[in-house]
């Protein structure tokens, strides 16, 4: 099977075969903490790093794993990493984790990457495993912040509100343009809309390239 | 292979990988437990001095715990919490931690500080689970509505005027939302007079010792 250039895999997680937008996987982190850009941000970033170390380290243990016993291995590893993540920001970034709370611990159960795994991981190499976790994960993160910030623009009327948990000072602490926004873009139903308009704008723009050529 | 040696190999591969997995763990974990126990003391310190606006103390807060198990006489079922405050070993202040049973969509966990004097030097709202836009704005960074609460006493304003504007009474509530206030507001009331009841116990019961 071939792994494709890295450019051509990078594209494919970032956009072809988005994991958020064309798999429609990881919905349930996607949709309950995508309330504000910098949320978004933390968990996309988060996800990004496990998804890339579980993809290398299924990958290099491909070989001595047998079918039968791959699924509780690949639990195995995932955890662990996720486990580490955990530790990792609460102890560098303790109020983002506070802010993201469950959904650390729950990037565990983000289907996504068990099936990066599955179907991509433990069929190839380790390079072309680390680069397609990478653009998985980019594409999932970039579709966590591109949710968050529209969702925090119109929602909250405001951007980038919590970036101190980031940054740890409280030197810039977002702009704010009014003190209400539109409500229902914060609520959960808000996160569905805001995922429909997304995968819609998806399909427009490819619809569109495939006319132009 | 027979099934006897492929069970085997199986799970020889299981029990190593989960034994690097574990030792990957247990790395992080050793690498990090310092700077998050010292993130978490930090942590507490820092929300509670929210609620010590005005106070002058140099006793450490966090140390001073006192843990009240249920059934108690302060608002909510779960345990409160009470941390004194010291300035040249005089008591100055107590903070209490107490939960508001009657929010509009569970409990709401109130941070409430009085000086010894019982005139409250703050209040913050610790955990809730109210509707983002409407309740939620008694978090402090949310709006400004917790701020009203500082300076005032049981005695200013009376008993009865310790609730919103809509009920009759002298504080302000909340656009789009009554019941959140209201029960931040009785919670607050309650705490107040169990200070005043119990204000010379507070201060000379010894810290409740961690479990661990």
């Amino acid at each position: 099977m071939s792994s494709g250039g890295l450019v051509e895999r990078l594209q494919a997680g970032v956009w072809k075969d988005n994991p958020g937008l064309v798999q429609l996987l990881g919905l349930c982190p996607l949709l309950a903490v995508t309330t504000t850009f910098v949320n978004g941000f933390g968990l996309g970033v988060a996800t990004l790093f496990v998804l890339t170390f579980s993809n290398a380290l299924v990958s290099a243990t491909r070989r001595w794993i047998r079918d039968e016993i791959r699924i509780p291995i690949y639990v195995l590893i995932i955890a662990s990493l996720v486990t580490c993540i955990e530790l990792i920001f609460k102890a560098w970034f303790p109020m983002l984790d506070r802010s993201l709370g469950i959904f650390i611990p729950l990037i565990v159960t983000n289907c996504a990457i068990v099936a990066r795994a599955e179907i991509f991981a433990s069929r190839n190499s380790v390079g072309a495993s680390i680069v397609d976790g990478i653009g998985m994960g980019a594409g999932f993160a970039l579709l966590l912040m591109v949710i968050g910030a529209f969702r925090e623009l119109l929602g909250s009327a405001s951007i980038l509100s919590d970036l101190s948990m980031l940054t740890g000072s409280e030197t810039f602490g977002g702009l704010s343009f009014a003190d209400n926004g539109l409500l229902l873009l914060i609520l959960p139903p808000g996160a569905f809309f805001s995922l429909a308009l997304a995968v819609a704008a998806k399909k427009a723009i490819d619809r569109k390239r495939r006319e132009q050529r | 292979m027979t099934a006897a040696t492929s069970i085997l190999k199986s799970g020889t591969t299981l029990a190593t990988i989960a034994a690097i997995c574990t030792a990957l763990v247990a790395v992080t974990y050793h690498l990090t437990v310092d700077r998050i126990a010292a993130n978490d003391k930090a942590l507490l310190e820092q929300s509670l001095q929210p609620a010590l606006s005005g106070v002058f103390y140099d006793s450490g807060v966090s140390e001073s715990r006192l843990v009240i198990e249920p059934p108690h006489e302060l608002p909510g079922s779960e345990a409160a919490l009470i941390y004194r405050v010291y300035a040249n070993e005089e008591p100055v202040a107590a903070l209490f931690v107490v939960t508001a049973r009657d929010g509009f969509s569970g409990p709401i966990r109130i941070l409430l500080g009085v000086d010894v004097d019982g005139v409250v030097t703050g209040i913050r709202i610790l955990r809730h689970r109210e509707t983002p836009g409407l309740g939620e704005k008694i978090v402090s960074s949310r709006s400004d509505w917790v701020q009203q609460f500082a300076g005032r006493s049981l005695g200013d304003p009376t008993l009865t005027g310790w609730a919103i504007h809509g009920d009759g009474g002298e504080f302000d509530q909340l656009t789009g939302a009554s019941v959140t206030p209201r029960a931040v507001i009785k919670a607050m009331r309650d705490t107040l007079i169990y200070f005043v009841a119990h204000k010379d116990e507070i201060f000379a019961a010894p810290a409740t010792e961690d479990e661990s």
